[in-house]
């Protein structure tokens, strides 16, 4: 097989990317939308880690750590909305909270 | 036989975070989703061994497995989806949707594709990645010590938000 | 010469009486100002006869005083070339013919000023009387003792301003404050022609000095009948017209009664219609260069006095009758003026002066015992009732009619011998004039007279109560007055009587020029005269005087119906005669409701129309100006905007469709959008 390139982890970031980004335009239910934005992050971090690789530095892997932080801290929130959100309405489907309509 | 280790582990990996991926964003039982997603993590955490980033790679199991995934499930428990199981799973723009995702992923990869000769490993001279641990210990509390800071006061605020947005009566 | 050196302060005296009374004379008692007033009036009489007394002791009888130059010199062109400086002064000019005037006028000023403290004695105004009447004086003698035409004319206006308010002194009646109009109004137009005509003298002589005029004209620089100075003297006979009441301005005076009596017998009998007579006289040099303008002004004088005459035989009031006998008289002045006897004409100024002021007076006196009745036809037989006013009265009568001895007699026969002799023309038609006129005289006069005091009484009821004579502070000046109508003819006693006549010799110096005119113009066309011709004259002219007297008392006592029978019988005469020949009514058509009324109708519609139409018409513009701009604003400006907001609103209804309210939906227009984006650097 080809030698493994920093590109295939940059297509792998770019396909785990994309499914994220399915996942949030196409699921109702909120809570696996907030996963899909997981896996969103998770991509961009693999881009990371393998471009720390291909320059031998650490700031990559420590720019990944302040992703995961800031991933962390964005789920936490995110699901409070969630449960807020529930709490109000009894639903979680993302397309029967249209409040902000016209 | 290093290259072809190497090539085996990163395919396998890669099948595997793609795999779950998929599933991920395919199950209609939420709690499924997030299984599922588990796996995706655990295996992105496998690739990160891969690629020499080892505290990155506990960090990733111990924060993202250990901490978020175990508050999706709280969550998904509390919001009760029973009756979110038996509804539609993808809404009425899922085909415009995935086209667009799919166009978007055939432009990324046309671009890796474009630029691929541009990313050759060992390229910069200088710097390491071991020890793992102390060259990102000291990254974060010499180079990136305000990041750092900041970081904390993201997650007090992050915390109190939480508590105040999931709490019955303010 | 202290009284010649202070008579700048002859003038000065009455005008002190007028600014006391305009000042405090409201404060002050009755008494107060009938003593200040008449006091005053008594001592500018004393300085005038000191002054006239001086004068008589100087050898040239010329005196003048010139206080300050009024008008400081500014050049100007003459007719004939050269240039001169317009000046004029407060000056005084005090020479026979301005003392025989200042004596007439501050005596019977006196006289009459004494009368009215008894006959205004009731009424109300008492002060503003008094004022006016010392105003008037100091005017007058302004207007007399002046050294200039300027100064004279101070004086005309000033005489004419007081005029005006002594007439309508009793200003709630609107006949008074008519007539008072009527007669600033009239002497108005005379004045415009006293103007023109001391800018042409002006333009001729460069100067308005009496004693420069006169030396100028006497020079001999000016041939006779020059155009320049008979247009100047026509004008100048134009304001004597106005002020001295002849055709065709006499109509002011008549109307004038409506003033108290006192100043009808000052203001329009002795002193202020002689005026114009004076300032003739002043111009005798002038005059007599131009003898087109002698025989307007002696054609004018004589057809006045007949025409005045003629009405005055009709009238009923006994205040007009006497009217329209002064406008008469007036004109045999003007006649006298006319045929160059000038100091006749100031002669019987004098003489008329005294017997007209007190047929006035008396006729007051008469008016005041009878309570205010002025119509004749309501008086008689009241010569035993009110005795001191008939006799003096009587004596009045008398001298008016030109009995022998009295002052009426000489004064006036001198006028009628000069207009039969005058070498200007047909003498004898004026003559003839005269004599008419002086048989009409006699007849309306005795008219009077026989109506007024003898006869049955027709004296209404409550007048009848009332009848008194009057208080002596009026019947003295009666007395006095009748002394002077008795005697003031003396001094004028002519030469063919055997007299000196002190009078014309008195005012030789003042006529010098017009005697040398005269003179030249005899030699030139002599006219036979003799003394024979002139005793034969006065006897026709007394003669015509007695039938006068016999038609009257036959006429208006004795056979009362024959008068009847003939007013009615000549109907249309004597409704012509009474209503004054309508001149009044004509005046009215064609001045006040011709030029007056219509002009002011036209000079009303230019002015809605022309001028308030232009304003409208701005309006108009501007308001046309702001509809468009009201229109430019809404639809261009105001459409501008709301097209704009117009256009907003119209793609916010398919814009808003985009705001479902769904997250993904944005999500997914994210990732459009990006990818967008990259194929745009894809396709680069």
């Amino acid at each position: 097989m080809t030698e493994i390139t920093t590109a295939h982890y940059v297509f792998l970031s770019a396909a785990l990317f994309s499914i994220g980004v399915i996942g949030v335009l196409t699921r109702r239910n909120v809570v696996i939308i907030l996963m899909s934005i997981e896996l969103i992050l998770n991509a961009v971090n693999i881009n990371l880690v393998a471009f720390s690789k291909h320059f031998l530095s650490v700031n990559g892997q420590a720019f990944a750590v302040f992703v995961i932080v800031d991933a962390a801290a964005e789920a936490a929130v995110g699901l409070g909305i969630i449960i807020a959100l529930f709490r109000n309405k009894e639903t979680v489907n993302a397309d029967e909270i249209d409040l902000m309509k016209w | 036989m290093n290259t072809v280790l190497e090539g085996l582990f990163f395919y396998i990996l890669s099948a595997m975070i793609l795999g779950s991926a998929v599933l991920t964003i395919t199950r209609r039982n939420a709690v499924h989703s997030a299984i599922w997603l588990v796996s995706t993590l655990i295996s992105i955490a496998g690739l990160y061994l891969h690629l020499h980033a080892e505290f990155l790679a506990a960090v990733q199991v111990l924060l993202y497995v250990g901490g978020i995934m175990v508050l999706f499930l709280f969550v998904i428990m509390l919001v009760n989806l029973d009756e979110a199981a038996k509804e539609r799973a993808f809404n009425k723009q899922w085909s415009v949707a995935l086209i667009a995702a799919l166009v978007l992923m055939a432009e990324l990869g046309y671009f890796v594709i474009r630029g691929a000769s541009a990313f050759q490993f060992g390229q910069s001279s200088g710097g390491s990645l071991a020890p793992n641990t102390q060259l990102i210990a000291m990254a974060l509390y010499r180079d990136y010590m305000l990041p750092f800071e900041i970081a904390s006061l993201l997650l007090l605020v992050a915390i109190l938000g939480a508590v105040i947005l999931a709490k019955k009566q303010i | 010469m202290y009284f010649l050196e202070h008579i700048w302060m002859i003038p000065l005296f009455p005008l002190m009486g007028a600014i006391l009374m305009l000042l405090i004379g409201r404060k002050l008692s009755n008494s107060a100002v009938s003593l200040i007033c008449p006091g005053v009036v008594g001592i500018a009489f004393l300085y005038s006869l000191g002054a006239v007394l001086q004068l008589a002791s100087l050898e040239e009888r010329q005196y003048e005083l010139i206080l300050y130059t009024w008008l400081p010199g500014n050049p100007f062109h003459l007719l004939g070339g050269g240039s001169a400086t317009l000046s004029a002064d407060w000056g005084f000019l005090l020479d026979p013919l301005s003392s025989v005037m200042i004596l007439v006028v501050t005596g019977v000023g006196f006289l009459i000023h004494v009368y009215s403290v008894g006959y205004m004695a009731h009424e109300g105004g008492y002060y503003r009387f008094f004022g006016y009447i010392n105003l008037f004086l100091f005017f007058m003698l302004t207007l007399v003792l002046g050294n200039n035409y300027l100064l004279l004319f101070v004086g005309w206006e000033g005489v004419g301003l007081c005029s005006y308010l002594l007439i309508g002194f009793y200003f709630d009646r609107k006949s008074a404050t008519t007539a008072g109009n009527k007669a600033f109004i009239v002497n108005r137009i005379g004045d415009a022609g006293f103007i023109m005509g001391m800018f042409t003298m002006l333009a001729v002589f460069g100067s308005l000095r009496f004693t420069e005029v006169t030396e100028r004209a006497a020079s001999g620089a000016f041939a006779v009948g020059d155009a320049a100075i008979t247009a100047m003297t026509l004008l100048l006979f134009v304001g004597a017209c106005g002020k001295s009441a002849q055709f065709p301005l006499y109509v002011w005076l008549p109307d004038a009664m409506e003033g108290p009596t006192p100043v009808s017998a000052l203001i329009h009998a002795a002193t202020m219609v002689t005026a114009g007579v004076y300032m003739i006289a002043r111009s005798n040099a002038l005059f007599v260069l131009a003898p087109s303008t002698m025989a307007v002004v002696a054609a004018v004088g004589a057809f006045t006095a007949i025409f005045a005459a003629t009405i005055g035989i009709a009238q009923n009031d006994i205040k007009r009758v006497l009217a329209y006998s002064t406008v008469s008289q007036l004109g045999y002045m003007v006649m006298a003026c006319g045929v160059g006897a000038f100091g006749a004409g100031v002669f019987h100024l004098s003489t008329h002066a005294y017997f007209k002021a007190l047929l006035f007076l008396g006729a007051g006196s008469v008016i005041h015992s009878l309570s205010g009745e002025q119509d004749m036809r309501k008086m008689g037989g009241l010569w035993n009732r009110i005795p001191i006013t008939f006799k003096t009265f009587f004596v009045a009568a008398l001298a008016i009619i030109g009995t022998p001895g009295l002052s009426g007699f000489f004064s006036k026969d001198e006028i009628l011998w000069y207009s039969f002799i005058t070498p200007f023309g047909t003498g004898w038609i004026l003559w003839l004039v005269g004599f008419v006129t002086a048989g009409l005289t006699a007849l309306y006069i005795w008219r009077l007279m026989f109506l007024t005091f003898f006869g049955k009484s027709r004296v209404s009821h409550e007048a009848e109560h009332h009848l008194h004579e009057s208080p002596p502070l009026m019947t003295i000046p009666l007395i006095v007055l009748a002394v002077l109508s008795l005697a003031g003819g003396w001094i004028g006693w002519p030469a063919a009587l055997g007299g000196s006549n002190h009078f014309e010799h008195w005012l030789e110096p003042v006529f010098e020029p017009a005697a040398a005119a005269l003179a030249a113009a005899e030699a030139a066309h002599p006219v036979a005269h003799s003394v024979s011709q002139e005793y034969l004259l006065m006897f026709l002219s007394v003669a015509i005087a007695g039938l006068g007297v016999f038609l009257a008392y036959t006429l208006f006592l004795k056979k009362q119906e024959v008068a009847d029978r003939l007013a009615a019988s000549y109907a249309g005469v004597h409704r012509l005669l009474q209503n004054k020949y309508y001149v009044d009514e004509i005046y009215g058509k064609i001045f006040v409701d011709g030029l007056a009324k219509s002009g002011g109708t036209a000079l009303g519609r230019f002015d809605s129309q022309v001028i308030d139409g232009g304003v409208n018409g701005t309006a108009w513009m501007t308001r046309f100006a702001s509809t468009l701009s009201i229109w430019w604003d809404t639809w261009i400006v105001d459409g501008a905007v709301r097209a704009s907001a117009f256009g907003v609103k119209i793609t916010s209804y398919p814009v808003r469709l985009l705001q479902t309210g769904l997250v993904q939906g944005y999500a997914l227009m994210i990732v459009v959008g990006v990818v967008i984006f990259l194929s745009y650097y894809l396709l680069r």
